[in-house]
């Protein structure tokens, strides 16, 4: 039913340039072992730092140049989509799905229940989350698995926190009562009745969280928590770029120009889906 | 006399923490095929009753005694489950706010049709046909265009009408009103009354008509009950209500109605000794109340 709403009203521009680049993104992650001109993780010591193709001294076949090992940065860069896009994906469906649940629950059935859920809530987001990530991902054992744990198990909250307001809200409206006087149970009034009139807000915030996730592992991939040195990621990039930034400032800049814009795509497909909901819905 | 369709019998719910009662001993009977008229000022617990009778009350409220039979059958004695199917196919609640009474992301169509297809079982294509017939029968131009829409497009008037469309759909044997016209203007506000009594009339259903608005209550029902602070003060039959009120708050909602010939009449503030007289009746049904459950 939501789906139908959404068709209904034309996406501006700010649905279509980041759903472009978006998909984009996701077809270059799932494709990238086809698409890659060379082996992302091939070294050649002989062609070390070879700049972009528009800069004097630069390689046939390295459109974006190497690192100092000699590996082709654009075959890492579509390589690296692949571990962003799993994560976006993984850790933003899990947030969702726990921290949704949860709200939905304290929401709707109020009480002790929400007294119980909004405490552990308000608890877990008195720590600092980076901080927290950091420390889950060692714990752990540094890993793809891991970082999307680590991201679902402390962002779950934001999804718990909106979702819960949206449906105590929900709750209020006379639709529910008159549900619930014809005789469906509370469970199939809050999946079938409640649901569908909080999913907008759930698919906006998926969206974001799935930008934050990125961020995330960009960062547990900088601090060398994330996968093994094997994978290419962004953060990796961007960590042995620093290093030579002097000498070879293509290994930095390209894998934070695609970091960026992939977060970015990410909030404001959130945010052009937001508009496009709230009109219909309030 | 014949058997009550619906039967409340002494029935008292009571805030669970302060234990402060919202019904107070509540009687009321509603025979096969008659409209009863629920009257009182905001707050006296109308919509209450109307929870009670489909057991959906907030879980702040208690029930303290009393009992609530649907074709001679306690609802109380049920499981959970056996009692909303049981509701379910036998009676429908119109709800007081037609604006959140629909659900924002349900089209016209579910709205009627998922009671028919979920409670009481029938086919899709049947009861979509069944969905149009009674948009058509509650005056809607062009059902099958109606059905397409979601409830934001259409206006409160309409929205009324496809709730009571939803709640005659089932063929309930009883439909409870809570106040279906209190938040429409005058003119559509007669047009629903209207349709309502045609309805209710056609399909022969026992209709719990809650309003606060006497008014209406001569229009449309045969017996009426006055409920003054969760408290039936009156109950009688709507002829005598009017020709000779026995309650002074009866007389004091009387005065209180709005009327297009003396509106001066209509602002009269209730009167205190009327007020203090009430405050003591409560109090003493209260402290008789409070004296019967100690003796057990
Ligand atoms: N969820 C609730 N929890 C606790 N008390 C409630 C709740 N809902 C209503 N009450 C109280 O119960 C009493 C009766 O409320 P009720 O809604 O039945 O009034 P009403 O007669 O329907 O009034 P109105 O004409 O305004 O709808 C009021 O004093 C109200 O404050
Ligand atoms: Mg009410």
């Amino acid at each position: 039913m939501a789906e139908a709403r959404v068709i209904r009203v034309k996406a501006g521009p700010r649905l279509w340039l980041s759903g472009l680049w978006l998909t984009f993104f996701a077809l270059a992650a799932i494709f990238a072992p086809l698409i890659v001109p060379h082996d992302p993780l091939a070294q050649d010591l002989m062609l070390g730092k070879l700049p972009p193709a528009w800069v004097a001294g630069h390689e046939p076949g390295y459109l974006l140049g190497t690192d100092s090992l000699g590996r082709d940065v654009l075959s890492r860069l579509i390589s690296a989509a692949r571990p962003a896009l799993f994560v976006a994906i993984g850790a933003g469906l899990a947030a969702c799905i726990l921290g949704s649940v949860l709200g939905l629950i304290a929401g709707f059935f109020g009480g002790w229940t929400d007294r119980v859920i909004s405490r552990i809530v308000d608890i877990w987001m008195a720590f600092p989350p980076v901080l927290l990530s950091i420390l889950l991902v060692a714990f752990l054992n540094p890993s793809l698995q891991s970082v999307i744990i680590a991201i679902a198990i402390i962002d779950w909250t934001r999804f718990c926190r909106v979702v819960r307001a949206e449906t105590m809200q929900q709750r209020r409206m006379d639709y529910v009562e008159s549900a619930r006087a014809m005789g469906l149970s509370s469970i199939a009034t809050l999946a079938r009745e409640v649901l569908p009139n909080v999913l907008p807000a759930i698919i906006v915030l998926l969206s974001l969280e799935m930008g934050i996730a990125v961020i995330v592992e960009a960062i547990l991939s900088y601090v060398n928590l994330s996968v093994s040195t094997d994978q290419a990621t962004w953060g990796s990039m961007i960590a042995e770029g620093r290093g030579i930034i002097y000498q070879a400032w293509w290994v930095l800049v390209f894998p934070m120009i695609a970091l960026f814009l992939t977060v970015l795509a990410f909030s404001q497909f959130g945010e052009g889906l937001k508009e496009r909901f709230d009109p219909v819905l309030r | 006399m014949t058997e009550a369709y619906l039967d409340i019998r002494d029935l008292s719910v009571a805030l669970q923490h302060s234990g402060d009662r919202l019904l107070r001993r509540v009687s009321l009977a509603v025979r096969p095929g008659e409209v009863h008229a629920l009257v009182g000022e905001s707050g006296a617990g109308k919509s209450m009753i109307a929870r009670a009778v489909f057991g959906i009350l907030p879980k702040a409220v208690t029930i303290l005694e009393g009992q609530v039979t649907i074709e001679g059958a306690d609802l109380n004695g049920m499981s959970e489950a056996a009692r909303r199917l049981f509701i379910g196919k036998r009676a429908a609640f119109i709800p007081q706010d037609p604006l959140t009474a629909l659900n924002p992301s349900k089209r016209i169509a579910d709205q009627i049709s998922d009671r028919l297809i979920h409670i009481l079982g029938m086919p899709k294509a049947k009861a979509h046909e069944r969905a149009a017939a009674l948009l058509e029968e509650v005056k809607i131009a062009d059902p099958e265009r109606v059905m397409r829409l979601y409830p934001h497009e259409l206006s409160g008037g309409m929205r009324q009408r496809v709730l009571i469309a939803a709640a005659f759909a089932g063929e309930p044997r009883l439909i409870v009103a809570d106040e279906p016209t209190t938040a429409l203007d005058v003119t559509v506000q007669r047009q629903i009354l209207a349709l309502i009594a045609g309805m209710q009339a056609r399909h022969g259903t026992a209709l719990l008509f809650i309003t606060h608005n006497l008014g209406v209550v001569a229009k449309l029902c045969q017996t009426a009950s006055v409920l003054y602070a969760g408290k039936v003060v009156e109950q009688t039959s709507v002829r005598r209500l009017f020709a000779d009120p026995r309650h002074a708050y009866t007389r004091a909602l009387m005065a209180a109605t709005p009327r297009y010939d003396r509106p001066e009449e209509s602002l009269k503030p209730a009167s205190p000794e009327l007020m203090g007289e009430l405050a003591r009746e409560v109090a003493e049904t209260d402290a008789l109340w409070a004296k019967e459950r100690a003796h057990g």
